[in-house]
């Protein structure tokens, strides 16, 4: 690792402040993405802007409508709340297969989000329900959130101070994970929401990131059911190939995933 | 450059490191405490782990900056003088290690799990969590055999006390 400054702000405006001081700063959360790029010397920040422990920044919090969990909630606190289990099982769900037990402590849905890499678990979720990413700045909704491949809509010096999920009526998570990484070799999320409108999101599997599948859409909102799926095909076009699995594969998983997101969404 | 204080085995630790320094690096290189082992590059393999504030972290992937206060135990805190850790006892009883190079931080990540699903562990559960813990000799089945003896020892000692 190259030399760095390590900062701990107590508020939000204080780590934008150090942020602007430094000639090349990063915000530091679970460190889980940003500490092992840098230890590979692929990442040289001349500031690491710790927010981890901003009070400000933890917490989840369930209304009748909305799930809110603020950035710097670690999983394994999401993984233990009462009030993600009783309205958004999918998430809970999600989390228990992100990663294992150690990085779960310490990586934060902020993080994640932020991060924005190609096989992660929370994009799936944020876009598939619509969720508003909420920084120090402004309201984000999820489509205009992702931007392709570890590209989001924030400035470089933007926090992202929470998410919030709308309730849905059902959703459901599977994921075929890489068992040596432990990220998705292709994950899908299911969604209905209370508005009646059905979005399916997957990971894994494009080449821009987290995707919108139209085609399951329609089918599940012509039919909510996995045999629903039974007839469809994906197009392997534009979905990744690489050693772990070829695009002809990830398009198969998606229907696989989806069908099984189905059945564990009820 | 910066100073850190924090606990590391119940002993008062003030290092003057510079901020880049993982956690790992001040437990081996300035500690001495050589037990909590490096296995990778990409924090993928759980040797490292120890406890901070009590819980199953891995010491690769974490600056001082970020434990600077904290409280950390390593696998040579957990013994009580001569006597093994229950979980230790287990692993030797068990046949728990082959090289013995992943065993630290299967020890802390197994202390941690029955910490947190208590004593009634099943076999399923066992292998899930220890996920992110890789050993080279794959020597898995006496890991969770040890595991699953350790929790039931863990109970009679807890029950006893
Ligand atoms: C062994 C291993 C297995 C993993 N498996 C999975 C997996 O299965 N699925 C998965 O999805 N992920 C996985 N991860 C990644 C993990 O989820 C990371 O913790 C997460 O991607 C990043 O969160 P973090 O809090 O650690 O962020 P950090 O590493 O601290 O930061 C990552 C980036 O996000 C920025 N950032 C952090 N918080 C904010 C914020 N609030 N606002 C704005 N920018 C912010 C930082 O500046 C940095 O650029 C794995 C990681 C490891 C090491
Ligand atoms: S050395 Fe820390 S995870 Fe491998
Ligand atoms: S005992 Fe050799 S690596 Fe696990």
């Amino acid at each position: 690792m190259y030399s760095t400054t390590y900062h701990r702000p107590a508020t939000v405006d204080e780590a934008v402040a150090l942020f602007a001081k430094g000639s090349d700063a990063k915000y530091l959360a679970g460190g889980h993405t940003l500490l092992p790029v840098m230890k590979q010397r692929l990442a040289a920040p001349s500031d690491v802007i710790d927010i981890a422990r901003i009070p400000t920044l933890i917490g989840i919090e369930a209304s009748s409508e909305t799930l809110t969990i603020k950035a710097a909630t670690t999983y394994f606190d999401i993984l233990s709340s009462a009030d993600v289990k009783r309205t958004i099982p999918a998430i809970a769900h999600l989390t228990s297969v992100l990663g294992d037990p150690a990085v779960r402590y310490r990586g934060t849905i902020g993080g994640s989000v932020a991060t924005n890499d190609p096989t992660a678990d929370y994009p799936a979720a944020v876009l598939a329900l619509n969720a508003t990413v909420k920084t120090n700045r402004r309201e984000i909704p999820a489509d205009a959130f992702f931007q392709g491949l570890f590209t989001t809509a924030l400035e470089n010096d933007e926090i992202i101070t929470a998410i919030a999920f709308p309730i849905p009526e059902k959703a459901g998570y599977a994921k075929m994970r890489n068992p040596a990484s432990r990220f998705a070799l292709t994950a899908v999320f299911v969604a209905k929401l209370k508005s009646g409108e059905i979005r399916v999101t997957a990971t894994g599997a494009s080449q821009d990131g987290v995707m919108r599948v139209p085609v399951i859409e329609q089918a599940l909102a012509a039919n909510w059911s996995a045999a629903a799926l039974e007839g469809i095909t994906i197009s392997e076009e534009g979905l990744m190939a690489d050693i772990h699995g070829t695009s002809d594969y990830r398009a198969n998983l998606i229907k696989v995933m989806a069908q099984r997101a189905v059945a564990a969404a009820g | 450059m910066a100073n850190v204080q924090l606990t590391v085995n119940g002993k008062a630790v003030s290092a003057d490191v510079e901020d880049r320094t993982l956690l790992v690096q001040l437990l081996r290189d300035h500690l001495g405490l050589t037990g909590t082992h490096v296995g990778c590059d990409t924090s993928q393999c759980g040797a490292c782990i120890v406890h901070i504030d009590g819980r199953a972290v891995k010491s690769c992937t974490t600056l001082v900056g970020q434990v600077d206060g904290a409280n950390i135990t390593t696998i040579e805190g957990i013994s009580k003088g001569d006597e093994l850790h229950p979980m230790q006892a287990a692993f030797r009883d068990n046949h728990g290690l082959q090289c013995g190079y992943c065993t630290p931080g299967m020890i802390m990540s197994a202390i941690d799990i029955v910490n947190r699903y208590g004593a009634d562990l099943d076999e399923d559960t066992v292998r899930h969590e220890l996920e992110g813990n890789i050993c080279r000799c794959t020597g898995y089945h006496n890991i969770v055999k040890s595991v699953l003896d350790a929790a039931s020892r863990m109970k009679l000692s807890i029950a006893a006390e």
